[in-house]
């Protein structure tokens, strides 16, 4: 896979951004889209808009085909068993919403325990606080290693038979950990309970198979793959999915409605209120079909490479701290950091003079920016468009910084 | 843009505030508290001051963030010590015309170093950073 020729396929890298080509290292936030992915969404508008399972016309078979063949890729994608098991969602944080408050809150009682980590973004932290607040719940938090990885033995002396849910980040936003959450799923099922994965950072840079993993549910993003804003799915096992009931009510989920009664759809679509979103459903489709066409595997390799090579220039900046695993076969392409005596979002104005786009702050990780014990970072991502000349281009204008504030006191 | 345009951010006196803030610390007993955070990015404030007859007559401020962000809290405390609480808002109202590139009237007031934060305009993802401390304050006047 050569990263020179796939920037290429991404018009928006082509640019200058304050004179300077743009260096766009922030796709841990959002990945930027490829043409085949914004040209789908225009044919869909310009060709077949029309609502899906409703119309007998033909525009509105078209939508639905393509809209429940979107469905069937990130089936395929995740190697999920049925298409029943994929509802599409707004993103990670409804996905994860849908479960905790559908099968949270029939499921947690008072004195049962749900399990996350300190590394969680909020959109898994927050949820199963309200789950705990409104059920009497406990709410526990796996410690993390001093290299910022998960160990198994705090996951066994976390969990007990009182958890009644373990839900964990796959790869971490900030650290970049790639966490074992199959093994963490096994030690959940030893204790009866389910295990649901973040996949939001997991998804756009590996292989992720959902049967192996053996989790319960599985939430991801389309904006960080490829594909746009707005859109993502939740996986759950079928016979979980079957026993919960929707969150929202009205339009595409129903199946009859009485007057004072109603029944609901057959999965998945009873998770689907409303009109769904169906240009971005046919955008991740073809989002998925251009990554797969690439390969995850070349993706995660090349990732796993910047990564090393990344830690490996940057670590020769004194006064350069990098943040989780210094072992980069454990962690995928994230580096967060802090340059001694200059504060992360000094560092993002800086660089951004320079054309390059990084993030500061605390990257919707606040417990996790308490254990690291700052107040803020700066973080640059890496997606299958980076090359070495990007890490390069950071590498020169992050020494640049340290100068430019060495010399403006 | 290069390097030289940061200058137009980066001012000496913004760095000298940011280096060796003024009015850093906490006021004691009397004092009226305010904490403010920018959700955004992390950066937090806790600004104390102390108001008798109308007058802040002391004022101190704690905080984390950039340098934006802590030296325009050390410039507003500096301009504010001293000043009647009708002074203090007319000020924030200046400021924030300033800060959003606006035509302002500095009227009979002198900003002495504040008008060194005028850069920050230029730079809209900063604007934020400099206005969390001005906040803070006029929420705490206006109780």
């Amino acid at each position: 896979m050569n990263p020179y020729e796939i920037r290429k396929l991404f018009p928006i890298l082509n640019q200058e951004v304050n004179g300077q080509p743009l260096v766009y290292l922030d796709s841990a936030a959002t990945s930027q889209k490829p043409a085949v992915v914004i040209e789908a969404i225009e044919q869909y508008y310009r060709g077949y808009n029309s609502n899906v399972h409703r119309g007998v016309h033909t525009l509105g078979t078209k939508a639905t085909d393509a809209y429940e063949g979107a469905r069937e890729k990130v089936r395929k994608f995740i190697n999920a068993s049925s298409i029943e098991e994929i509802i599409f969602t707004r993103g990670t944080t409804t996905s994860l919403n849908t479960v905790a408050r559908s099968y949270g809150l029939a499921n947690v009682q008072e004195g049962d325990e749900i399990v996350i980590s300190y590394m969680e973004h909020h959109s898994n932290i927050i949820p199963w606080q309200q789950v705990a607040k409104q059920t009497g719940a406990v709410l526990k938090y796996i410690p993390l290693q001093e290299d910022g990885t998960i160990s198994l033995d705090d996951v066994r002396a976390t969990v007990t038979n009182a958890t009644k849910i373990v839900s964990v980040m796959h790869v971490s936003n900030v650290l970049g950990t790639i966490n074992p959450v199959k093994e963490i799923a096994a030690i959940a099922h030893e204790h009866g309970a389910i295990m649901v994965v973040d996949g939001a950072q997991s998804t756009p840079h590996l292989k992720v198979d959902v049967q192996d993993l053996d989790c319960d549910f599985f939430a991801l993003s389309g904006h960080k793959m490829a594909a746009p804003t707005g859109i993502g799915a939740l996986y759950g096992k079928k016979e979980l999915l079957e026993n919960m009931e929707p969150i929202e009510f009205g339009g595409e989920m129903i199946d009859f409605v009485g007057l004072y009664e109603s029944t609901w759809k057959e999965l998945p679509w009873k998770f689907e209120g409303g009109t769904p979103i169906i240009a971005g459903a046919i955008g991740l489709g073809a989002a998925i079909d251009f990554l797969e066409e690439i390969g995850l595997d070349n993706i995660e390799r090349h990732e796993h490479h910047l990564a090393a090579y990344a830690m490996e220039k940057m670590s020769t900046i004194e006064g350069l701290t990098i943040y989780g695993p210094k072992d980069s076969a454990k962690r995928a392409g994230v580096i967060t950091f802090n340059l001694e005596d200059v504060h992360p979002h000094d560092v993002a104005t800086v660089l951004d003079a320079d054309g390059i786009a990084v993030r500061a702050g605390h990257h919707c990780a606040q417990p996790l920016m308490k254990w690291l014990d700052v107040s803020a970072t700066a973080r640059a991502s890496f997606y299958l468009y980076n090359t070495e000349e990007d890490i390069d281009k950071l590498v020169s204008s992050l020494i640049k910084t340290k100068e430019y504030f060495s010399n403006v006191f | 843009m290069s390097f030289n345009n940061l200058d137009t951010l980066y001012r000496q006196v913004i760095m000298d505030h940011y280096k060796k803030p003024r009015n850093k610390g906490i006021l004691e007993d009397g004092s009226l508290t305010v904490d403010m955070n920018n959700p955004t990015c992390g950066d937090r404030i806790r600004l104390m001051m102390k108001v008798e007859e109308d007058k802040v007559v002391d004022v101190k401020f704690e905080g984390e963030g950039c340098s934006i962000s802590m030296s325009s809290a050390s410039m507003m405390t500096e301009a504010i010590k001293g000043k009647d609480i009708k002074t203090a808002m007319k000020l924030s109202h200046i400021f924030s015309e300033m800060i959003q590139g606006k035509e302002y009237d500095e009227e009979d007031l002198d900003l002495g170093d504040i008008e060194a934060l005028q850069g920050v305009s230029k730079f809209p993802a900063r604007i934020k950073c400099a206005t969390l401390a001005w906040k803070a304050m006029e929420k705490g006047l206006q109780e």
